[in-house]
């Protein structure tokens, strides 16, 4: 498994339990807007476990940069390399 | 920091959310064990997601405790905290809906009786301001007398929120006490620096204290718990300027917990014994094997000062008013031994209330630990160091809390203890300290009866004085906690708040009787609670009777009748009237007033009755307990 094909797996788990849901599928492009509830208070939750589980801190403007989920990946696999 | 450390872990807590969203019955029971496992926020929050969307509102039907509807009120974002306090509140078996004040207006929603917060109807108010709100205005430059000023102002803007709630609401009141995330400004020496907000917002947690008690006010100690966990662990400044959250959304199950243990303590509803395994939990080693020169305890090894501080926490515990059990799988006599002879042991034979060694599996003894002490198998906490003894106690006996603890050190098991929160108290009563030493006296009692030739000569030599006093604000206290925690001698079972409680003692048509036993073995303390009520039609109804049940078959009964009697012909009574309200544990008082000579005039579908007394031809019985009138303090 190549270190995105595992970032992207462990986010799948992350916005599953975010959202209740089994069946997630995270794309580089999805973003807030293709998912129902994904509001501010969801925003937050998904940063600070993806903080928890990569042991990552993710700085202001690095969470403001983020447009979609390929970002997202991008800023983990910096950090956490 | 591990949040819940002391739940066991679910490793398959997905499937188990997917089989609670997807169960067709109850799904309270199912509910409430998931809560019971150690989950982060997210999971918490999935929890409260799916149960809300199950229960759409409205309590799960037949719950045996009072549901919860707590208004948090405070400057900031507080929403991400709502999900943990009603995790944490069903973790417990509680019920509970919350509400939010609409961003900073607290005030104007406490002042207008059209807001949202009014329409909510809370019976339990949370104040948590952050500390931004309580130092606006502070700053480096300020003189000694202005930062006097702002000082009492913010504890006059405090108490006058207080006062408001009690105004409005007439419900208890939780304020979270100040999270410190100001940077130093002066350094080790900051108390010399008048406007340091740091300074202030110590002084204000410190001066809380007292303001909190004078005021009949609960603290959420978030101070003391930053202490312990760190600031870094609790705030997260970027987060702070991003969405106001003061408390990071991480760390809101173990915010739930501190302020679900105040609304369970609230319903009486913390633990109040702990059984204690012996072998590996109270000393190193196994006593039948070992031996009494065997066993690790005490001076001389790190090990054995680790049992020994596991001793002392259990000890001062006891000493404070939780009554101590054992369960162990042992030969009685080399379990006693270590109790008996060896010079290390904190903990004595007298420690302990209910003594189980033998090699029934644990789950029986600690059913029998429950029956010999008369109380709830949900007021018991179980200590272990054997994972396949937690787990076992854990399935057949789900209502017993049962902490994970790290089973190769016990110097961490008092911490485990302590942060699990399970004897949760909002006040110390001297029945409370004494408490240790009724057990005892029970003993002594059972030694009596076994002696005793037939029950008239055992009451006889008992020597029973009954000491009864109206309710009075000494008592309150006591009376709030009986009326709120006594399950099976409890005729109506009605949960009464301090102010049910002022509001009888204010009545001149009611009375309240608080009702002490003591006998030639010592004071059972505060073991009866009778309130009465007078009707239009010369008839006094009974409200509230409740009993300890440690004082069956000792004549209380019919003594306090006769109380009763003579208290009700005082306000011009000539008929008593006793309601019987069935509950899931109050089965034992079912034909309590028929067995007094009461005539039952209505039985209901459900098991309830109305019983009625003639008082003009009662005739007040006769029994060996001799009362009087006296003083509580």
């Amino acid at each position: 498994m190549t270190d995105e094909t595992k970032i992207y797996a462990d986010l799948t788990e992350i916005f599953n339990d975010v959202f209740a849901t089994d069946n997630m599928k995270l794309t580089p492009t999805l973003s807030a807007k293709d998912v129902a509830g994904w509001d501010s208070f969801k925003q937050i939750e998904i940063m600070v476990s993806v903080e928890e589980r990569f042991n990552i801190k993710l700085n202001t403007k690095e969470i403001d940069s983020l447009k979609c989920v390929g970002d997202l990946v991008n800023v983990i696999s910096k950090k956490a390399a | 920091m591990q949040q819940l450390r002391w739940l066991a872990p679910a490793p398959d807590f997905r499937t188990r959310l997917r089989a609670l969203a997807a169960e067709t019955d109850d799904i309270w029971p199912k509910a409430v064990a998931l809560a019971n496992t150690q989950i982060d926020f997210t999971r918490t929050n999935a929890l409260d997601e799916t149960v809300r969307r199950r229960l759409d509102g409205s309590p799960p039907p037949g719950l045996t405790t009072k549901p919860v509807r707590l208004a948090v009120l405070g400057s900031s974002t507080l929403a991400h905290l709502h999900a943990g306090i009603r995790v944490a509140c069903l973790r417990r078996n509680i019920y509970a809906t919350t509400y939010e004040n609409d961003y900073g207006q607290y005030l104007q929603e406490l002042l207008d009786p059209n807001s949202g917060l009014h329409a909510f109807k809370p019976t339990a108010v949370l104040l948590a301001f952050d500390a931004a709100h309580l130092t606006q205005g502070l700053h480096a430059a300020l003189s000694d007398n202005d930062a006097k000023a702002a000082f009492e102002d913010i504890c006059q803007r405090l108490v006058q929120c207080w006062t408001l709630i009690r105004d409005a609401f007439g419900c208890p009141i939780m304020q979270q006490t100040v999270l410190d995330p100001f940077p130093a400004l002066l350094g080790n020496n900051e108390h010399r620096l008048p406007g340091s907000k740091s300074r202030f917002v110590a002084r204000l947690n410190a001066a809380l204290r007292a303001l909190a008690d004078a005021h009949g006010v609960d603290l959420v100690a978030l101070d003391d718990q930053l202490r312990r966990d760190g600031l870094a662990t609790w705030h997260d400044p970027s987060l702070w300027h991003r969405s106001k959250q003061e408390v990071s959304p991480a760390l809101s199950p173990t915010y739930g917990e501190l302020v679900a243990r105040l609304i369970a303590a609230r319903q009486g509803r913390s633990y109040k014994c702990l059984v204690l395994d012996l072998d590996n939990t109270l000393w190193g080693g196994v006593i039948g094997d070992d031996g009494l020169d065997g066993i690790v305890l005490g001076q001389g090894s790190a090990l054995g000062e680790g049992f020994t501080a596991v001793q002392e926490y259990a000890k001062d515990l006891a000493r404070r008013g939780i009554i101590l059990a054992v369960s162990s799988k042992n030969d009685e006599a080399n379990a006693l031994e270590p109790f008996e002879k060896h010079p290390e042991m904190v903990l004595r034979r007298t420690d302990i209330a209910s003594f189980r060694a033998n090699w029934d599996d644990k789950a029986a003894n600690i059913r029998a630990v429950a029956e010999e002490l008369n109380i709830g198998l949900d007021s018991l906490v179980f200590l272990d160091d054997n994972p396949f003894e937690r787990n076992f106690v854990r399935e057949q006996l789900p209502m017993v809390a049962v902490p994970e603890v790290p089973d190769d050190d016990p110097a961490l098991v008092p911490g485990v203890l302590a942060d699990a929160g399970y004897f949760e108290s909002l006040a110390i009563t001297d029945d409370d300290r004494q408490r240790s030493a009724q057990y005892q006296e029970n003993r002594a009692r059972e030694q009596l009866r076994a002696t005793a030739t037939d029950l008239d000569s055992y009451l006889r030599a008992l020597d029973m004085r009954m000491v009864w006093n109206r309710f009075d604000s000494v008592g309150q206290q006591r009376v709030v906690q009986l009326i709120n925690k006594t399950n099976q001698f409890n005729l109506t079972t009605r949960r009464h708040t301090d102010a049910d409680v002022q509001a009888v003692m204010a009545d001149p048509k009611s009375f309240g009787l608080q009702i002490r036993l003591l006998d030639r073995f010592g004071d059972n303390g505060i073991i009866a609670i009778v309130i009465g009520r007078m009707l239009d039609d010369e008839a006094v109804t009974i409200d509230t009777w409740l009993m300890s049940c440690r004082v069956l078959g000792r004549q209380v009964e019919p003594t306090t009748l006769n109380l009763i009697a003579e208290q009700a012909r005082a306000l011009g009574a000539k008929k008593l009237i006793g309601e019987y309200i069935p509950t899931k544990k109050n089965g034992m008082v079912r034909d309590h007033y028929a067995k007094l000579g009461f005539t039952v005039v209505e039985t209901r579908p459900d098991g309830g009755s109305i019983a009625e007394l003639d008082l003009t031809r009662y005739e007040p019985a006769s029994t060996f307990i001799h009362v009087a009138e006296g003083a509580y303090a």
